[in-house]
């Protein structure tokens, strides 16, 4: 098998980080930090996602080249549609559709 | 001559015959799930792009609507889904060591987890619709005297809000339904002794799946709960 396997203590650890990641950014929004709160709700969130997709999801063991590169492809095509549209709307004058 | 012992020893009822061996055929189905899953952000990107639009255009708006939203019960819901995504995780591990009991209590784990998420997430809405939070003819939105005062709020706006709100949530709990029944088709399956360590892809993919839509909800919980909380 060249499938890896991960070791419960991962698992659980990877858990721990995930549960305590959700209770920092819950809290830390009741804290003011000006245009930083979002910013640092979404830094978390990537955090716990990258948590997910490398021992959860298994892709920092993949065997195969051709994951990582659908995830990198998958990755790009969503910042490629955000960025493109907010030059274009972050652009125009306010309110004008 | 058929009974060759490598020909014996290389074929197992799992394999389809159009694949050299076992491991070529996994390989085959994850790379599929990783493709599918790639689609799938772009499904949930149009809503994620509309979402940061609309947000960047109404922000006083977004962040009135989100304070309407029970943040415990996000952060609560939160933590359900990362508990489902360990028990997922450890049943994938229970398939690779052929424990067929405990894949199969896992897996139910999951599936409760799951219903747990819908079950709190059916009171979220429940109470929108109690408020006149939900877009339409009832609509009605009373803006809190004491936040917000220098800002004119549009209720107008606050529909585009809860219209994103409830597409979000909605397509979410609705990939939710899917993966619930999905376990429970694998769940079947599990205890009829189909999966152990020489096949357990559909256990993975599912997994693959669950583990997806759990990031989506990481994402959701910060971008609707917690706009703008600060007092």
């Amino acid at each position: 098998m060249s499938e890896h396997i991960v070791s419960i203590k991962l698992y659980y650890a990877i858990w721990t980080a995930l549960l305590l990641l959700t209770g920092i950014t819950a809290g830390v929004a009741f804290i003011d930090l000006g245009p930083f709160n979002t910013v640092v709700a979404l830094v978390i969130a990537t955090l716990k996602a990258v948590l997910v997709l490398l021992f959860f999801m298994h892709l920092k063991y993949a065997s195969e080249k051709m994951t990582s590169v659908v995830v990198i492809s998958a990755i790009f095509w969503l910042l490629l549609l955000l960025a493109l549209s907010l030059a274009d709307y972050s652009t125009r004058p306010l309110g004008v559709s | 001559m058929s009974d060759s012992p490598a020909i014996v020893e290389s074929h197992n009822p799992a394999q389809q015959h159009h694949f050299a061996d076992m491991e070529q055929q996994r390989q085959a189905a994850s790379l599929g799930m990783w493709l599918f899953l790639a689609t799938e952000v772009m499904f949930f990107g149009g809503m994620f792009c509309a979402y940061l639009i609309y947000r960047y255009w109404y922000y006083p708006e977004f962040a009135a609507g989100s304070k309407t939203l029970d943040i415990w019960l996000g952060a609560i819901n939160t933590g359900v889904l990362i508990c489902s995504s360990l028990t997922v995780a450890l049943s994938v591990r229970a398939a690779q060591f052929g424990k067929r009991k405990l894949l199969v209590t896992l897996l139910v784990a999951t599936i409760l987890l799951g219903l747990v998420f819908l079950g709190i997430k059916g009171v979220e809405w429940a109470s929108k619709f109690e408020e006149h939070h939900v877009p339409g003819y009832s609509f009605h939105f009373e803006p809190q005297a004491h936040s917000h005062s220098n800002a004119e709020i549009d209720p107008q706006r606050i529909q585009i809000f809860f219209s994103l709100y409830f597409a979000m949530t909605g397509i979410h709990a609705l990939h939710m339904v899917i993966g619930v029944g999905l376990f429970a088709v694998l769940t079947f399956y599990a205890w009829k002794g189909r999966y152990g360590a020489a096949y357990y892809t559909p256990i993975e993919n599912a997994g693959l799946y669950w583990h997806f839509v759990d990031i989506i909800w990481i994402y959701l919980f910060p971008l609707l709960y917690l706009i703008d909380r600060k007092k």
